[in-house]
């Protein structure tokens, strides 16, 4: 047996800084702090690192067990972490991008209150995180997923003196818990049907049954289930509303959690329970138009915003669809590789969106924007790098992801043209939204004011006194770039984003192909019989040009509304009258829901919990009590009035009492 | 009976007082009747000779004069009585009923104080002891409570 | 021959005598002197049965309760006076102080 890997300390290492941070940190300096956090979590990122340099010669897959947690008759759970293909790509992309992010985010909240919680949450989702993803059984999993919403709630709602800040994290939170309520149903069944909830003896037992085709079944409701938790956590339909909202808390919070790794959990999870969904069709087939259908929805929300936080929010709500139609139709090692080179380029976006925040001082309206290419260069290469990954142009990392995915939603046994073209649509949507914003932040003329003593900021603004949490705000007059300790993750990023994609979708899937067994079989077999029907081969081609015809053509139309002609925008509004206020209002989703479902929830609460049950039973009854035994006694000590005769005559009333009880035994 | 009866008609206590005199010496008579020599003896001497005499002592002392008519207790009138009526109503019935017509001698006690002595001294020679040092604690409690002259509540001891 | 009834029944007379006079009266040497009377009702029931089952224990007995009831008369009535001292009365309505 190979000696084992400590890798608990992926995970742990966090941890331990998360502890330090948050118990100590208080009377550490900034440095301290910033150091400690840095520390830990590059600690786990080096060894994410050892171990990948191993990884050839380890025996994979391996699990690496540290104590026995739970026994309860033929049900045991252990506190095991898991090594293969997935779990190291995962491994390292959250603990890469995870350590970028923490360096950026030093110089970012530099200026903040609450310095050291910060960071003490931001470790303390990366052990979360990382239990998540190396976790070797579905309930240490679960722990992990849990572990991340309650850190996500923690950090969206940093600002928590913010009413909405702290709206937001208890949304994030509860919506994800909706979620999580189907994927537990979905434990329970596995648990009831298989008996265990460890990967390996679940994925046993499951892999010599056969494929549900009947449309229902075990398999199928389990699939469904688990996607019901996956939507809650990787923000589809219906349950991305948090996402949005999300955008509330520090911006290096947004890159890490939701762009880089939290909303990834769910792909993850799927992926994972990739041998459960090869068998249940009808729920990959759902898991495919759920994806299908969020990201054109999403993109189409995105291409109305205004805030520059929110656009990248429903960016990627978008891209996650993406990975997810690539798991619906069983491209799972496609939907990974999107997924890591989504985290390059969305986490780059995100942390140059905040990097041009800092610059114009805490504006985050892109209308108020503009030109700032010549005043904030790096962040404007920076990001322009990002923006031709996501939209998908040659030779940047997100056009290897997001045409592979494309192609596979054709070619896939499971895909279908429909899939395909809607994808496309999204792209061209994609380009268009992200290059709007490409304009309108550097490009033309600046339209904000904070060239001078701006002391107020933007939507952050609240009066920030005292407290342990101010607002972001910085009052440095003028337009400056940022400093370089959040400029050098910006760079790494950068390259990743343009050469990340290079490792090539090929290679990648052939990477995971013991991980995803079957699936890749077919993969392996396509190019061959790609070769043979020369049909398809062109096909593929063809597909590539069409989507990068489509991202140029997004490309162009921003161009055209955005630079040349800036009125235009304006007048197709007006055109569109209804259907542009409905797409701007996010179609009203959240105005439907809260009628839905929070009204009647928040009102039964009062009404019926608060004020029948809590009050009236639980209190009255206490009350109530109270007052008979005072009532009671009230009464009873009227016979204590001092007066012997009275005594006296209570005596021998209670005399006869005894006496006639003692004759009527007496007679019986 | 017809003493006990005079002793709740009376007004004035040493008026009650002295019926009940009457009826501890018709109680002293009962006594003999029944052959109880010694208990008829003792009735006279302590009962009449001793009690009585304190309590008439304590009732001159204390120049006790008509009783007034203040307003009494409810309870004790309108619970007592009936209780104490049913009371006893029940206990003649028992006894009317139970102990039918059994005829008890008159003398019949076999009961020369020589026997009660022998009693007294060895089956009951625990309660004898122990009434005794009663009789002992009753006295110094007697003492010290009535001891004072006109200096408030005095401390009460064991009594 | 004098049944056995007659005696207790007569007890029971003087018994319930003395409770009335517990009741009805007001000044506390009434009281007392019921309280002795109560006694006196008692003793004769021993008495008689004694006599009925030719033991000679329940003379005994009735000796006991004649001691002890010259000492709580004793006692009772030391505590009168004293009550007496304080109070210059001897209604046993006004000695109310132990009402709630």
């Amino acid at each position: 047996m190979t000696p084992s890997l400590h890798l608990w300390l992926v995970p742990v290492l966090p941890l331990i800084g998360a502890a330090i941070n948050g118990l100590l940190g208080k009377r550490f300096s900034r440095l301290a702090v910033a150091a400690i956090a840095l520390t830990f979590c590059g600690a786990a990122f080096a060894m994410a690192l050892w171990v990948a340099l191993r990884f050839s010669s380890l025996p994979v897959p391996l699990t690496d067990y540290v104590a026995p947690w739970i026994r309860a008759g033929n049900f045991q759970a252990d506190f095991a972490f898991y090594l293969d293909q997935l779990s190291l790509v995962m491994m390292l992309v959250v603990t890469g991008v995870g350590f970028l992010i923490h360096v950026y985010a030093v110089g970012y909240m530099w200026e903040e209150g609450g310095f050291y919680r910060f960071f003490s949450y931001l470790n303390l989702f990366m052990f979360f995180m990382l239990t998540l993803v190396l976790a070797s059984n579905y309930l240490l999993m679960f722990i992990g997923w849990e572990g991340v919403g309650l850190a996500s709630y923690l950090l969206i709602g940093f600002w928590f003196t913010k009413d909405s800040a702290a709206a937001a994290g208890k949304k994030a939170f509860i919506v994800n818990r909706i979620g999580d309520f189907g994927f537990l149903i979905a434990l329970f069944l596995l648990i009831k049907h298989f008996g265990s909830l460890n990967f390996a003896e679940v994925f046993q037992k499951i892999a010599p049954m056969n494929a549900e085709t009947a449309g229902a079944g075990l398999l199928t409701a389990i699939g469904l289930l688990m996607m019901v938790g996956a939507a809650g956590k990787s923000a589809q339909l219906p349950l991305y509303v948090w996402l949005p909202d999300a955008m509330e808390g520090p911006t290096p919070v947004s890159a890490l959690i939701h762009a880089a790794t939290m909303v990834t959990a769910g792909v993850y999870m799927v992926a994972r329970s990739h041998v459960i969904f090869d068998r249940a069709p009808t729920a990959l087939t759902v898991v495919a138009i759920v994806g299908t259908l969020t990201a054109l929805f999403a993109a189409t929300i995105g291409i109305c915003q205004t805030d520059i936080k929110k656009v990248l929010a429903y960016s990627t709500i978008s891209q996650l669809g993406y990975m997810f139609l690539a798991c619906g139709v069983a491209a799972y090692s496609a939907g990974i590789f999107h997924l890591m080179t989504h985290a390059f380029f969305k986490g780059l976006l995100f942390l140059a969106a905040g990097s041009v925040i800092h610059a114009i001082g805490g504006e985050q309206d892109m209308r108020k924007m503009g030109g700032l290419r010549d005043h904030i260069p790096a962040t404007y290469w920076t990001m322009t790098a990002a923006t031709f990954a996501i939209a998908g142009f040659p030779p940047f990392a997100g056009f290897f992801s997001k045409d592979e995915i494309l192609w596979r939603a054709y070619a896939s046994p499971h895909g279908s043209w429909v899939y395909w073209l809607i994808g496309v649509i999204t792209a061209f949507l994609t380009s268009f939204y992200m290059f709007r914003l490409w304009f309108l932040t550097f490009f033309g003329e600046y339209r904000g004011d904070a060239a001078g003593t701006q002391t107020h900021g933007s939507i952050h603004a609240v009066g920030g006194q005292a407290g342990v949490s101010v607002p972001h705000e910085h009052g440095h007059g003028g337009i400056h770039e940022s400093p370089k300790i959040m400029l050098v993750p910006l760079a790494i990023l950068a390259f990743l984003s343009v050469f990340g994609g290079w490792i090539g979708s090929h290679r990648f899937e052939m990477f995971l192909a013991p991980v995803f067994g079957e699936a890749t079989r077919l993969v392996a077999a396509a190019p061959e019989q790609a070769g043979q029907i020369t049909g398809m081969e062109h096909l593929e081609w063809m597909f590539t040009a069409i989507s990068v015809a489509a991202a140029a053509l997004g490309l162009y139309l921003a161009w055209l509304l955005y630079q040349s002609r800036p009125q235009l925008p304006q007048k197709i509004a007006e055109a569109l009258g209804g259907f542009y206020h409905a797409v701007a209002n996010k179609y009203y989703v959240d105005e439907l829901y809260a009628i839905l479902f929070v009204r009647p929830v928040v009102d039964g609460s009062t009404r019926i919990l608060w004020q029948a049950v809590d009050q009236g039973v639980i209190d009255d009854t206490l009350n109530d009590s109270a007052d008979a035994a005072r009532s009671v006694s009230d009464s009873v000590r009227h016979m204590q009035s001092g007066n012997l005769r009275s005594y006296a005559g209570w005596v021998a009333l209670g005399a006869a009492g005894v006496i006639a009880y003692m004759v009527w035994r007496g007679v019986r | 009976m017809a003493g006990a009866v005079n002793l709740l008609v009376q007004r004035h206590p040493i008026n009650s007082a002295l019926s009940l005199i009457v009826v501890m010496a018709s109680l002293a008579v009962e006594y003999l009747l029944l052959g109880a020599e010694f208990v008829a003896a003792v009735q006279v001497i302590i009962y009449a000779g001793a009690i009585m005499v304190l309590f008439v002592f304590v009732i001159m002392l204390l120049n006790a004069g008509e009783e007034e008519r203040t307003k009494g207790s409810r309870v004790a009138l309108l619970f007592g009585i009936p209780g104490m009526l049913v009371g006893s109503g029940l206990i003649a019935w028992i006894l009317l009923q139970r102990s039918g017509t059994q005829a008890v001698e008159a003398g019949a006690l076999p009961g020369p104080p020589k026997t009660i002595a022998w009693l007294l001294f060895h089956d009951f020679l625990l309660p004898f002891e122990v009434t005794s040092v009663l009789v002992l604690i009753a006295i110094m409690g007697a003492v010290v409570l009535a001891g004072h002259a006109e200096s408030g509540a005095p401390a009460k001891r064991e009594g | 021959m004098v049944p056995l009834s007659y005696y207790l029944v007569l007890g029971g007379i003087l018994f319930a005598c003395g409770v009335t006079g517990f009741l009805i009266k007001r000044n506390i040497i009434t009281i007392f002197m019921s309280i002795e009377l109560m006694l006196n009702g008692v003793n004769l029931s021993f008495v008689a049965f004694a006599a009925q089952w030719g033991k000679l224990s329940g003379q005994i007995f009735v000796f006991f309760v004649m001691v002890v009831a010259a000492a709580e008369a004793a006692v009772g009535l030391a505590i009168i006076i004293s009550v007496y001292r304080t109070r210059e009365t001897l209604n046993v309505d006004q000695v109310n102080l132990l009402k709630l």
